[in-house]
């Protein structure tokens, strides 16, 4: 019971984890690239990985359950 | 699982609690200091504008003066230039008149010499006549005993008195 | 959520201590309270601590006995707690106090001791177990998960958690309001000074960083004090739970009603301000009409998923948060030597300090993504 549960848990935030690591890579890149867009990036990047972030959560949370 | 099951106290609470916040921050605090931090903004935007523009008058102020600077200069020099001009054409005119008149005397001065000559010559002229006639007559009275001398004679001095 | 702390601290302390932390448990002698004797007490210990409680522990614990009928005697006491107001409505309104709640009781579960209290309110006997309140009836039955199977009255107790957000609550008021204040009386020609600035430099960004990008220049003032006031409101809850002592601790921030509340609240905001544009791409999808059977309940559903996503990212960030630093320091006390102390108070340090950017960057995201949605429904867009 529970360790099927820390399979899917942990499933879940790899993904989130591969996710939320090219948001940040292509952030990275993009304000290489435009270094006076930084502020703008980081914003988008900033919500993108939440959304990610939630889906992991609700991943973790359904596999608690 | 008991952490993800909200409980109906912590809801409730929660909303009133929120509603009551959000109210009396809205009424005591967001609208003075949102209504001050935009004033302050405008303030500032209008000092940095009425900045701006006074540096642009500034500038256009600058900018007349030189141009007036620039023409006056160039009013200086078309007088200079004009003064110049007048003075050059003085000069001229002042030379053409000297001539003129030095011209005229000159002329004037040579019809005298040849008027006085004119005067000369005829005075001598009637000198000579008279004189002549003079000789003549003593001559004449000398001569008139013998005929033929007078005759030569006569002829011999009106062929000589043909001065002109 | 108990599973998962299960796993976190079977990861930490199974995995790593296993030898150390796998201590048996004795239900028939003196137990102290509140202390940790196996890594199942550390996962109750740890639950305990980021749930609710009907009553504020400041520190200390009991040192008690357990009889075989189910009683508990209290042999001594270090425990220092404040009783809180219990409201319940269960055929009326009924007001008590946390401590009515005075006889402890034992009961055998998963092979543990579990302690829960039972006391009688106006005539009525109640049971409190694990902090939640149900009917004693012919005694506590559990189900095979270990639910309690009594009725339950509706709680609106003054827990913990409520006067932690109350304290909250005061503490912006004495921050915001006397910098309000002199704003009004000094007026807007000084500079801004002290607190004032500090403050100011929050409001400005919330303004220019959230709602300004979101929702746009024209629309973001309406909207201006909410979204103020959930920031602040999140981001000082996250602190104040984040201060390892009296009155802080409170887990409030990361409790799901707390959460879902303003999630909520951010969902009708939204939806109350929705134009005609952000109506008409829910019921009127530009796909064939065919579709619209399916595609009006899936659009609907999507509004219902983003409230939905702002409960439990909120929720689960602070109360992960919450059970690593408390996991670290619980090795200290599962493996019962003062030395892994080198190892959990820099860990857990370091996970605090992260906490700290957490408590903020977590406030942002709830506001920004709150200004997004609304932002999406008072959007002006030409349909193609």
């Amino acid at each position: 019971m529970v360790i099927p549960a820390a399979i899917g848990a942990g499933l879940a935030v790899i993904g989130a984890g591969i996710g939320i690591g090219k948001i940040g890579g292509s952030a990275m890149e993009g304000i290489a690239r435009q270094p006076e867009a930084a502020g703008k990036i980081q914003t988008a990047m900033i919500i993108a990985a939440a959304l990610i972030e939630g889906v992991a959560l609700f991943g973790v949370v359904v596999s608690m359950g | 699982m008991d952490l993800i099951i909200p409980s109906e106290g912590l809801l409730f609470w929660t909303t009133i609690v929120f509603v009551i916040l959000l109210v009396l921050l809205r009424k005591f605090a967001w609208k003075p200091i949102l209504g001050a931090v935009q004033t302050r903004e405008g303030n500032i935007q209008k000092a940095l504008d009425s900045a701006k523009d006074a540096e642009e008058r500034m500038n256009a102020l600058t900018a007349q003066n030189e141009d007036l600077l620039k023409q006056a200069r160039e009013e200086r020099n078309v007088i200079l230039r004009e003064a110049k001009a007048a003075g050059e054409s003085m000069v001229a005119e002042a030379k053409e008149s000297a001539q003129k008149d030095a011209d005229r005397i000159l002329v004037s001065a040579n019809e005298q010499i040849a008027n006085e000559r004119m005067k000369a010559v005829v005075e001598l002229k009637n000198q000579v006549g008279k004189l002549s006639l003079e000789i003549a007559e003593k001559i004449l009275k000398s001569e008139l005993d013998d005929k033929a001398k007078q005759e030569s004679l006569v002829n011999h001095l009106v062929e000589d008195v043909n001065l002109n | 959520m108990m599973l998962y702390v299960k796993n976190i601290s079977r990861i930490i302390t199974v995995a790593l201590f296993a030898l150390l932390s796998l201590l048996p448990s004795n239900a028939s002698a003196t137990i102290v309270e509140g202390t940790v004797n196996s890594s199942k007490e550390l996962n109750n210990f740890i639950t305990h601590h980021v749930k609710d409680a009907h009553s504020w522990h400041i520190w200390g614990e009991n040192k008690t006995q357990v009889n075989a009928d189910g009683t508990v005697n209290v042999l001594s006491s270090t425990a220092i707690h404040i009783g809180l107001p219990v409201i319940l409505i269960d055929n009326g309104l009924i007001t008590a106090n946390s401590d009515d709640f005075n006889e402890l009781r034992w009961i055998e579960q998963d092979g543990d001791t579990t302690y829960y209290a039972q006391g009688k309110i106006n005539e009525t006997e109640y049971i409190m177990f694990h902090e939640k309140i149900y009917h004693l009836g012919s005694g506590l039955k559990l189900d095979e998960k270990g639910h309690p199977t009594n009725s339950r009255p509706l709680d609106f107790s003054l827990t913990q958690n409520v006067m932690s957000m109350l304290l909250s609550v005061v503490i912006l008021m004495l921050l915001f309001l006397p910098a309000a204040k002199k704003y009004k009386k000094k007026g807007i020609v000084s500079a801004p000074t002290g607190r004032q600035n500090f403050l100011e430099i929050f409001v400005v960004f919330v303004r220019d960083e959230i709602a300004k990008p979101n929702i746009g220049e024209k629309k973001y003032a309406r909207y201006m004090p909410y979204l103020l006031t959930i920031f602040f409101f999140i981001w000082l809850n996250n602190l104040l739970g984040l201060v390892p002592f009296f009155p802080g601790a409170s887990n409030v921030s990361g409790n799901i009603a707390f959460t879902a509340v303003l999630a909520v609240i951010t969902y009708l905001v939204t939806q109350f301000s929705g134009n005609k544009d952000y109506w008409k791409h829910i019921l009127l999808p530009p796909v064939p009409k065919a579709l619209y059977p399916i595609m009006i309940p899936v659009e609907i559903i999507g509004t219902l998923t983003k409230p939905f996503a702002l409960t439990i990212r909120l929720f689960a960030n602070i109360t992960a948060g919450h059970i690593v630093v408390l996991a670290f320091m619980g090795i200290i006390f599962s493996a019962k030597n003062i030395g892994w102390a080198g190892l959990s108070v820099p860990m857990g340090l370091f996970i605090s300090v992260l906490e700290l950017l957490v408590a903020f960057l977590q406030a942002f995201i709830f506001t920004m993504l709150s200004a997004l949605f609304i932002g999406t429904a008072v959007e002006e867009h030409s349909h193609h």
